[in-house]
């Protein structure tokens, strides 16, 4: 069924893992495709396929409630993503995963709830100049309600945070940071641990955004000491519409529900609600059954791939493509950070990442261009916007080749 | 004065023009000669009234009615996008506020450059042309209003 386990290998057979995923041997205008649009999302193997028509085939149902075989089929398929995903990141216990649509969602259900709690006028929350528009907007709304303040920790040239500006930041009127792990604009790793650290000695909480870290890097919340930390399905390999939340116990207690509806409530009268236990407080209404359960094929693919095997493939593509570009005439790379994961963001000198991305797809080879929902960063480059290779475990050096005759032959035409 | 040819006539003579290449890269190369060749929007129309959105690349579009006829000028920071806006001022330009309402740009479609008026795009291109619309529409019912006066 969904077990799809993989021939143990000894060296990292990229070949064999791209046969994983069916996507990959499609054509794009008559090229093979070169997908490097990693960061945005993944594509998904087999087995994360295969749970999902599994599921809507054979055992579909609404879960906790229904005391029927199909119910309690897929009841137990989801409730063991959720066991999946606390071992995935290392949670303390299962309780403290929240299924959520996605980052965007955990992010707004933190600051809908803790946020609002918590937060009050002339207070101070801190988010870093690379955040995705998705960490700064729920802060921005409710420290606009609160009217408290919203402070950016600056980075530098390289694309690092800046951490005497953190410092400097960090007082006791500090209630809360939420900053991203990894930057999707510029691949820098930040060291969250550390700013968690700081943070705490204040008082303050922090939400650690995993979108673009939990993919690559191992994740360890107890070992972060985070608060808050969120991540997506769709980044990892698995379906879109699906992603967790992890929160510290005490913190998940305390938090009013985020949104009322079946499944989160105890006893409900009409003068009188009690409200259920963790995690089911914060899970109203049906959730995304076939997605949540597929989520699991995905972490366990790439946990049987190992981590640690794709981290190495893909810093080698890394270096591989970093030093490539820079024989590209009139080309700067965004994101010079000495911690990096495979994100490259570059701009040509006299070419429109949108002129690039239209000539690159018409040679099959898939990258994003734009402001990659972190306009303040580009802001802060003060570029519009840049083209960025992102690779994932079955992406391959020749396709690195690729993408620089792609440019080469893009240049020429353009400048 | 040369007669104008009709917005149909100009289409039919862009897709011959197209029927000549027989590969894409040959086609972009066309289009981005085309946008490089598209005169530079003076500054002072570089105005954020004439600022077509688009998420990735901006369209500045200025439109003036002479004579019964409308005439346009504009400009982008993508290059392609620049070539797109060549043509359709090519088939547009100059002709009357009504033949503009109605026109179909059937072209767009013939020369295989549909998936640049998609949404996903985001290139103000497909804003642009609603644009280019609407200044025929607002000439109009100008144009109208004065009349009866």
């Amino acid at each position: 069924m969904i077990n799809d386990t993989l021939p143990i290998e000894t060296a990292y057979d990229v070949q064999a893992i791209r046969r994983h995923f069916p996507a990959l041997s499609r054509e794009v205008k008559g090229k093979s495709l070169v997908y490097f649009d990693n960061a945005a999302t993944t594509q998904k193997p087999q087995a994360v396929i295969d749970a999902l028509v599994n599921y809507y085939s054979s055992y579909n149902a609404n879960i906790h409630r229904g005391i029927h075989t199909l119910a309690e089929e897929a009841t137990a398929a989801f409730e063991s993503t959720r066991d999946a995903v606390q071992a995935f990141i290392n949670a303390p216990s299962r309780d403290q995963i929240i299924f959520t649509s996605g980052c965007t969602e955990g992010i707004n259900l933190v600051a809908q709830t803790w946020g609002r709690q918590n937060i009050q006028a002339g207070d101070e929350v801190i988010v870093s100049n690379m955040e995705h528009h998705s960490n700064i907007v729920p802060w921005y709304l409710v420290c606009q309600e609160k009217g408290a303040s919203l402070k950016v920790i600056p980075i530098d040239e390289n694309g690092e945070l800046i951490l005497d500006g953190f410092d400097e930041m960090l007082t006791e009127r500090t209630k809360f940071v939420s900053v991203v792990h990894v930057s999707n604009a510029l691949g820098t790793i930040n060291p969250v641990k550390a700013i968690i650290e700081k943070a705490h000695k204040v008082g303050a909480k922090v939400l650690v955004d995993g979108a673009q870290s939990t993919v690559h890097m191992d994740v360890d919340v107890q070992d972060l000491d985070a608060d808050f930390f969120v991540f997506s399905s769709h980044k990892v390999y698995g379906p879109t519409g699906v992603g967790a939340l992890y929160g510290k116990r005490e913190l998940l207690e305390s938090m009013p529900p985020y949104q009322g509806g079946g499944e989160m409530i105890k006893e409900v009268y009409f003068n009188n609600i009690t409200y259920n236990d963790l995690p089911y407080k914060f899970e109203a209404g049906t959730p995304n059954i076939a997605d949540t359960i597929a989520f699991k094929a995905a972490l366990e693919f790439t946990k049987g791939i190992g981590k640690e095997a794709i981290r190495q493939h893909e810093n080698k593509l890394l270096a591989y493509a970093t030093g490539a570009l820079k024989e590209i005439p009139g080309l700067r790379i965004i994101g010079t950070a000495k911690n990096k994961i495979s994100v490259i963001s570059f701009v040509i000198e006299n070419v429109h990442p949108q002129d690039l991305g239209i000539l690159l797809d018409n040679r099959g080879i898939a990258v994003r261009t734009g402001h990659h929902c972190a306009q303040p960063l580009m802001d802060c480059y003060r570029i519009p916007g840049t083209t960025r290779a992102s690779f994932a475990m079955y992406n391959t050096k020749e396709e690195v080749d690729a993408l620089i005759a792609g440019l080469h032959k893009a240049v020429k035409l353009l400048v | 004065m040369q007669e104008q040819r009709t917005i149909e006539e100009i289409e039919q003579e862009i897709v011959e023009d197209f029927s000549l290449f027989d590969s894409w890269d040959d086609k972009y190369e066309y289009i981005i000669d085309l946008g490089k060749k598209l005169p530079p929007l003076e500054e002072q129309f570089k105005i954020d009234e004439n600022k077509v959105r688009g998420c990735q690349s901006t369209v500045w579009l200025a439109a003036d009615f002479r004579d019964g006829r409308i005439f346009y000028k504009a400009d982008s920071d993508a290059v392609i996008v620049k070539g797109l806006i060549s043509m359709l001022i090519r088939v547009l330009s100059g002709q009357t506020p009504d033949a503009i309402v109605t026109a179909k740009l059937n072209f767009i479609n013939e020369i295989g450059m549909t998936s640049h008026l998609a949404q996903t795009r985001s290139n103000g291109l497909l804003a642009m042309v609603k644009q280019m619309k609407n200044y025929a529409l607002a000439f109009k019912v100008k144009e109208a209003a004065e009349n009866k006066m």
